[in-house]
C-alpha cells in the first residue's frame, strides 16, 4: 500500500515529477546551447522513477491491484520514437462496472504521462492500442481506473536501443 | 495541414462491438529536439482528441509528448444506431482538427430476412 500523503506532499511530488522535467525544454537561449545539448542527451539517462512516484499523481488512497490488465509491448524496441503498445482491461464494460480512465506512465521520459484515455460503457470493450515514445530502457505502467473507484495496473519492461528525445534519433 | 484517416469495418450490425482505427497526421513536436539549423523546435502536441457520437463523447484521449508523431489510436465502440461520428482535436498552437464520418449501422435482423 502507498503511504498516505497530505495534499501538500502530493502537490510537491507531482511538481517534482511532472513540472520539474519541463524546465529542460523551456526558455532556452543561444548562450545556454551547450549545456542544453548536454542535458538533452542526459534525458535518456534520466533517473528512473520508482513505481510509487509514477502512480502517485493518480492514486491517492484508493485500492490498487496488480491484476486484470494485459499490457503488450515489444520486449526490445529498436527505435524509441515509435513503440507499438496495446492493452486490454478485463471488464464487462456495463453501466454498473466499466473502465473510466486509462493512464500510460513512463519511468524515464521527461514527461511521465504518455497518454490518458477516457472510456465508458459505450465502448463495449476496454481495449486500446497506440504508439508511444520511450527515452531509453525502462518500465511502462498501464493504470486503469474502474467505475467503482479502484485501480488495476500492469507493468512491463522494455529495452530501447535508440532513445527518443535525442537529436538524430 | 493536419489531416486524419479513419478505418471502420465495412458492415456494422446493430449490437456489435466494432474496432475503429484513427490515424491523425501531426508532428507531435516534443520540444526536446532540434531542427536542421540546430534550433529547438517548440512543443506542439495534440492536447486532447475526442470522438462524439449522437452528441455524446464516446472516446477521449489526452496525449502528451510521450505519444509518437502521427498518432494512431485503436479503440472499440458498441453500435447502437446510425449517426455521424465526429472527431475533434486541439493542439498547442490552437489548431482545431476535425473529421466527420457517416456511420451506417445495419439492423440486427436483416441477415435473417428471407431473400427475395
Amino acid at each position: 500500500m502507498l503511504p498516505s500523503l497530505s495534499r501538500r506532499d502530493y502537490l510537491i511530488r507531482f511538481l517534482q515529477t511532472t513540472v520539474g522535467a519541463w524546465g529542460v525544454g523551456v526558455g532556452l537561449t543561444n548562450a545556454q546551447d551547450m549545456s542544453v545539448l548536454g542535458r538533452v542527451q542526459d534525458l535518456s539517462d534520466a533517473r528512473l522513477r520508482n513505481f510509487e512516484e509514477m502512480v502517485a499523481p493518480y492514486v491517492v488512497r484508493q485500492t490498487m491491484k496488480h491484476e486484470g490488465v494485459t499490457l503488450s509491448l515489444p520486449m526490445l524496441a529498436d527505435n524509441g520514437h515509435l513503440v507499438p503498445l496495446s492493452l486490454k482491461v478485463d471488464s464487462p464494460m456495463t453501466e454498473a462496472s466499466h473502465v473510466t480512465h486509462i493512464y500510460l506512465i513512463s519511468q524515464r521520459n521527461p514527461v511521465p504521462l504518455m497518454a490518458m484515455f477516457v472510456l465508458g460503457p459505450w465502448n463495449g470493450r476496454a481495449e486500446l492500442s497506440m504508439r508511444v515514445r520511450l527515452s531509453g530502457t525502462q518500465m511502462v505502467v498501464a493504470l486503469a481506473r474502474l467505475s467503482d473507484g479502484t485501480f488495476r495496473y500492469e507493468t512491463q519492461e522494455v529495452v530501447v536501443t535508440e532513445a527518443a528525445c535525442i537529436d538524430n534519433g | 495541414m493536419t489531416t486524419a484517416r479513419l478505418q471502420v469495418p465495412n458492415r456494422i450490425i446493430e449490437g456489435d462491438v466494432f474496432k475503429l482505427r484513427l490515424l491523425v497526421q501531426h508532428p507531435m513536436d516534443s520540444g526536446f529536439l532540434r531542427d536542421l539549423e540546430g534550433v529547438l523546435v517548440k512543443r506542439n502536441v495534440i492536447r486532447h482528441l475526442q470522438c462524439i457520437l449522437h452528441d455524446k463523447e464516446v472516446f477521449r484521449v489526452e496525449p502528451t509528448t510521450g505519444t509518437s508523431a502521427n498518432p494512431l489510436f485503436e479503440f472499440y465502440l458498441r453500435a447502437t444506431h446510425s449517426g455521424e461520428l465526429y472527431f475533434r482535436w486541439v493542439d498547442d498552437k490552437g489548431y482545431i482538427g476535425e473529421l466527420r464520418h457517416n456511420l451506417v449501422v445495419e439492423p440486427a435482423n436483416q441477415s435473417q430476412a428471407p431473400k427475395s
